[in-house]
Formats: C-alpha cells, structure tokens, sequence
C-alpha cells in the first residue's frame, strides 16, 4: 500500500482523481500555457529580442572587415597598446573581435541610436557580457553573430568575458562608451 | 546456470536483498561517497577562491579545481548512486534477483576506471583544466574524454542491466500487477539516461578522436548543441531519480501512498517525452539557432515537463499529508506538517530538498530557460546558483537522506553519531540553499561565473561591480562553508558508520532461495475504485495544507517571473 509496492488496485488507472490534484493540475496548465505564450509576445511587443541574424564566416574575412570599420571610423587610440576607439556613424555595421584574451576595438556609440555590432571570437569560445546593463551573448568561433543594439543611456560601459577561455579568463575585460 | 540466487530479508522493513545486488549496491555506493569527499574537498577550494576576501588559489589551481570539483560531483558521485538507486528499485523493490551480475560488476568497474582515469587528466597531468563542459575548441588530453567515455559505458551497463531485472521480475512473477510508483520513477530516470549516455557517445567520441587528431575539426554551435543533450539530460536523469527517491521516503517514513498513481505516473511520463527538451535552454543567445527552435525546445514543449514537476510538488507532500492525517493529525491546515518527523535525517533532509528543488532550483530554472530572459542570465553566477539548488539542494540532499535509510538497511550497521545527524540536513539544505541564493543575486547582479578575479586588479579596462554584489559573494562565501560544515559531517557518519559501525545482529538472519522469496501467485482484487481516503481534509480537498504551499509557490513563482520581465524591458533595446 505504498510507493514502494506495486499498486493494490491491478486497475489503478481507472482510479479517480483527487479534487485537490486535478485542481491544481488545472491551474499548473494554465500558468504553463501563460509562460509559453510569453516568449513569442515579447517577440512581438517586446524590445530585448535576438534577431536570428548570423553568418558563418572564417577569422581572415571577419578581421578584414573589422579592419575597415577601424581604418574608417577611428577617433582615438586607448592605453599603451594602442587599442582603437571607433565611433561609427548610427545605423553602420560595427565589428567586435573576440580573442584570448582581449576585444577589439573598443566602441564608441551614440545614446539613442541603432548599431549593427557584430560578435565572432577568433578562437575559443567567449562570452560577451555587457555590465552593468548584464546583457549577455556567446560568442562562438566561426559564426557573426549580429545584434542591433541601440544603448539607452551615456555613460563608460564594460565588456567582460563570461565564457571560460582559460588561465588568462578573466582579464578579458574592455569598453563601450555611449556619448 | 550458476546463478546466485541467493536473498535474505531485512528485519526492520521486510525488504527482500538479493546477494548480488546487495553487493553492487554497496560498491556504487562506496564509489559514490568516494566521489563525493574528493568534489567536497574540491569544493572548499573553490568557494574559498571565489569568495574574494580570501581568494586562496592561484588562477591555474583554481579553473583546475573548478573542473575536478564539476566532474567529481556532477557525474561521479550523483552517477554511482543512481546506479545503486537503479539496483534497489529493481532488484530490492521488485523482490527479484538482479539480472546479470557478472555484466553489472563489469559495468562497475569501467565507472570506475573512467572516474580514475579523467581525475588523472584533470589534477595529475594538469592540462585539462577545461571545465565540466570541455567546450571545443579548447582541448584536453585524450586521457580526459576516454575516462568520462569509459564511465558512460559502464553506466550504460548499469542501465541494461536494471531494464533486464524488471523483465526478470516480470517473468519470475516476484511481484502482482504493476511495477512500484519508485520504481516507475527509477525507469523514468533509466530510459532518460540512455538518451543522454547515447548523446553523449555522439559528442565525446569524435571530441576524442579530435583530441588524438584523428578528426580536424570540431565545430563549437555542433559541440554545443550535442553536448547538452548529454550535459542537461544527465540533470534530468538526477530530477527523476530524486523525485523517485522523494516518493520512496514518503513512503517509508509515513507509508504514503501516492494519492493517485495515475497522476503520479502520468507525470513521470511527461519527464520521458519532454524533459530532454530543456537541454536547449543552454543555447538561448547562441548565434545560428532560430527562435521558433528556442521557444519550442526550451518550453519542453509548452513546459509540460514544468508542469510534471509542480504534479510532483504537490503530490509527493500530498501524499505524506494524506497519510498524516489518517493517523490522526487532521487538525487545520498544518497540523500533519508540524507533527512530522523533523529530527529524523531521512524525512527533514528529503522536506529540505523538495523545498529547495522547487523554490531556488525549479522558479530559477524557469527564468534562465525563458527565451528573452536568458539575456539578463546566461554565464552569470545566476547559473551555478540554479544548479547548486537544483542537483545539491535536490539531489544530492534526497541522497544523502536515503543514505540514512540504508546504513541500517542496507549495511545492516547502526548510524554512528545520530545528533549529528539530526542535524545535518539542516547545515546542508539550508547552507546550500543559501549558497544557490545567494550566487543568483551576484548573477543578477552581473557577476560572470567560472572567473578568477571579478575585482580585475591589475586589468586595463576594470569593471567595478556594485557593492551588493561584493556582499553577496561574501554571504556566498559564509553559507557555502556552512554547507560543507554538512558535508563533512555527512562524510563522517556514513564512512563511520559503514566501516566502524554497530553491526546490527539479527538472530533469525538468513538467505532464501528464490522460490521462497517469490511474490505469491496473483489474486483477483475486487475493484475498489473510490478516491478511498477516510473523512480527513476540508473543503472536500484530502490535502489542504499541501494545496495552500503549493499556492504560496505558484504565487512566488508567478512575482518572480515578471519582475525578470520588468527588469530586461529596462536593458538595451535589441533587435
């Protein structure tokens, strides 16, 4: 007479259901049903949404295309190694290089505006974390991945690698600053 | 055939132990405790290097640690024990000889060459410091994907030998009618393994072949993609493994029954069809997947298999309630909860765990495997928070309270230091769950998981994280020590106990042939088709108290749920 032992009725199928179990299945369903239908509305209603948008691509073709929106669009360079700050025009497709251990370049956007950022990692696989919005995005080897993201507020923003890439991990750290 | 068919029957329960089966369970389950001290000292390591005011370990002991600890707990320990789980819902439950001793003892020992094998790799040589998820392309040493491919096949053993024990418990007639509710669970958990164990073969072979550059190239979206149908669904085979271990000690502390197999079954049913599905959510801001493929999979299909779990929520304290109440602690809504055995390990620790699992791990699983809101998630310390309530809180802590079942039962020793074990699932639930909540406020908060230095000192491009995140890796700290305060001590009782305990002598003691410990022949049962409970409850529900928790959840659940709402409608727009 218990879970351990097979069930006294040989029909225990045909066992009628509790009021409180059916009860609460009804209710369960319900809100599983609402969590569902949750996903696809904020495609709809909602702002913070991935476009599905990719390409896979090799490193030379990304970095080449990374380059030029660096020869372009260069305001100023940062640190002793002489990263480059660009501010691409609002609208323009912007490459970011992911690396061990490093991004490349560092971005430089306009509150309000819409960017085309493109993510590929070079090598391993890199987590693109951007604090202290936490906006979070896998960065993989192979693959541009294109968000259009449009920054909401000035201000010194960082980006951080969240996927382990090995001993040097976490000093994958960089910028975006938003004017 | 010389087929060992020897039983003997446990005083105290009437439990039937075939000799075999006794053994194998034994030795998974000394495996599993082995496992268990190595990832618990790991674990001190690693909570001590996180928590930044004391930042013991040097970055490359750190990630080795982290890796040694993952693997050591996540597949070694919790795998052992499912297979001992696995032989005493077949062989013990079903009063049957386990099928094919010999294989299963073959199967045991590849587990625990594979064990052996990958902890060489990972502390001995040093250069696989990849983590539990060893994500191409970074690589590590052959030795690394062999053990854990090596492991996989001997659980595979494992489970081919518990489904040839039901079709032997079938055939002999042991048992009348159909198979337990635990050990229909148990089934659940073995089919659900043999899918993961079978991605796994897909992902880990060629991972290997790659590792001797036999194969050129692993493509990362493919390895991520197959790897969590093994990496997740191994969860899955954890969840039903616990719940079935959650029905069990429902039973065994309070003879509950379920309240109505059907629902309970149906249930388990829907882990089978849907459960793997969830294995997706981990590829949520993946690039080259498309949202129809993401909504689908990470719903598990409409998140029927969430509903299984809230059925089980319900109807595994359900049933203790019902039971309770028959015995005569009818009064309001929580007199059965108030009058249960709290100082008892087996049932406080199984409380605690079905808790845990629901309201950290199950209310944040949700969040994290929510399309759009897997943003405000992915990689943060939110993730380990999750999976520290769902397979420690859960799992683990269901484990470790049938381990106190099964010193006396199956060990046939006295518990040694029983105050400390009164005591135990409270450091170990509550310290854990502390950890896991903790850990998600830091994620939330932003904090990356698997990362050395969240200070960047010395960094180019510091990022400062806000002072409450700085507290809640403190309080991290704090409670995770408090935790394996627990797990030292639950080390010590058992091991103790085990190996220097009371030998329990029964006088009568004796192995039966298996014709004796035969099931007798099936008898017609009149139909008895009533919701039979007696007059207990109120308002027409047998389980009051139960239903108003289960209200409390859904009402904690459905806040949380759209406060996560609230705060990714305030992030970047993204298109």
């Amino acid at each position: 007479m218990s879970a351990i032992l097979p069930p006294p009725d040989r029909v225990w199928w045909k066992q009628p259901i509790d009021r409180v179990e059916g009860t609460w299945i009804a209710i369960a369903l319900v809100w599983c049903l609402i969590m569902f239908f949750m996903m696809p509305y904020w495609h709809v209603f909602g702002k913070q949404n991935l476009a599905n948008e990719a390409f896979k691509t090799t490193p030379e073709a990304y970095t080449r295309k990374a380059q030029e929106v660096v020869d372009k669009y260069t305001v100023r360079t940062e640190t002793a190694q002489n990263i480059p700050v660009v501010h691409p025009p609002a609208g323009s497709d912007v490459y970011l290089v992911a690396r061990l251990w490093s991004w490349w370049p560092i971005l430089e956007l306009e509150a309000g505006k819409s960017y085309r950022i493109h993510l590929m990692s070079m090598d391993w696989l890199h987590g693109f974390s951007l604090q202290p919005e936490n906006i979070n995005i896998e960065v993989h080897p192979g693959y541009d991945h294109v968000l259009t993201v449009t920054p909401t507020a000035p201000g010194t923003y960082s980006v951080i690698c969240n996927e382990y890439c090995g001993i040097n991990h976490h000093t994958m750290a960089s910028k975006i600053y938003v004017k | 055939m010389a087929v060992n068919r020897m039983f003997r029957t446990c005083p105290t329960t009437g439990l039937k132990f075939h000799q075999p089966a006794e053994a194998l369970m034994k030795w998974n389950a000394v495996a599993a405790v082995v496992s268990l001290l190595v990832g618990g000292i790991l674990a001190l390591g690693v909570t001590l290097t996180r928590w930044q005011a004391v930042h013991l370990l040097a970055p490359d002991w750190f990630y080795l640690f982290l890796t040694a600890h993952g693997l050591n707990m996540l597949v070694f320990w919790i795998i052992f024990f499912e297979i001992a789980v696995l032989y005493f819902a077949g062989s013990t439950l079903l009063g049957c000889r386990l099928a094919t001793p010999k294989m299963a003892w073959a199967g045991f020992w590849l587990m625990v060459a594979g064990a052996l094998l990958n902890n060489y790799a990972v502390i001995f040589r040093q250069d696989s410091s990849v983590m539990f998820t060893s994500y191409a392309p970074m690589g590590a040493h052959p030795t690394f994907y062999l053990g854990l491919i090596l492991f996989a096949v001997g659980a595979l053993i494992g489970c081919f030998v518990f489904l040839g024990t039901l079709a032997v418990g079938k055939a002999e007639k042991t048992y009348n009618g159909s198979i337990p509710l635990v050990t229909f669970g148990a089934l659940t958990a073995c089919i659900i393994a043999i899918f993961t164990i079978a991605s796994g073969a897909i992902i880990l072979i060629p991972t290997f072949l790659w590792s001797l550059g036999l194969i050129e190239h692993i493509d990362s979206l493919m390895y991520r993609t197959v790897f969590w149908a093994f990496g997740h669904s191994s969860q899955q085979i954890n969840v039903s493994a616990h719940v079935a271990i959650w029905y069990a000690i429902a039973a065994i502390a309070f003879g509950a029954k379920p309240m109505s197999e059907r629902v309970s079954r149906a249930a388990f049913l829907l882990y089978i069809f849907f459960l793997q599905l969830a294995s997706a959510h981990h590829l949520l801001v993946d690039p080259g997947l498309t949202s129809n493929w993401k909504i689908f999979n990470t719903s598990y299909a409409m998140y029927l298999a969430v509903l299984a779990s809230m059925v089980h929520g319900l109807t595994v304290p359900g049933a203790i309630e019902v039971a309770q109440r028959e015995k005569g602690f009818n009064k309001g809504l929580f007199e059965w909860l108030r009058k249960a055995p709290w100082g008892n390990p087996v049932f406080s620790g199984m409380f605690i765990s079905l808790m845990g699992f629901g309201f950290l791990g199950g209310i944040s699983g949700v969040m994290m495997g929510t399309e759009q809101l897997n943003l405000i998630i992915h990689n943060t310390l939110y993730v380990p928070g999750h999976f520290h309530a769902t397979v420690v809180v859960g799992t683990t802590l269901a484990f470790m309270s049938l381990t106190y079942f099964l010193i006396p039962v199956l060990f046939r020793r006295q518990m040694m230091f029983p105050l400390l074990a009164k005591w135990q699932p409270y450091l170990f639930g509550l310290g854990m769950s502390g950890f896991a909540l903790f850990m998600m406020g830091a994620g939330t908060l932003g904090m990356p998981r698997r990362h050395w230095d969240v200070s960047f000192a010395g960094n180019l491009f510091p990022h400062e994280f806000p002072g409450t995140a700085w507290l809640m890796i403190a309080l991290m700290g704090i409670s995770g020590l408090v935790a394996i305060v627990g797990g030292i001590i639950y080390l010590l009782i058992t091991v103790g106990s085990v190996f220097l305990g009371k030998k329990i002598e029964t006088p009568d003691f004796k192995y039966v042939k298996a014709r004796e410990g035969m099931a007798p022949a099936p008898q017609p049962v009149a139909a008895t088709l009533t919701a039979h409970h007696g007059n207990i409850g109120m308002a027409g529900f047998v389980a009051p108290g139960t239903f108003v928790l289960a209200i409390v959840f859904l009402t904690s659940f459905v806040l949380y749920y759209f406060v996560n709402w609230k705060y990714l409608s305030t992030v970047w727009p993204l298109s």
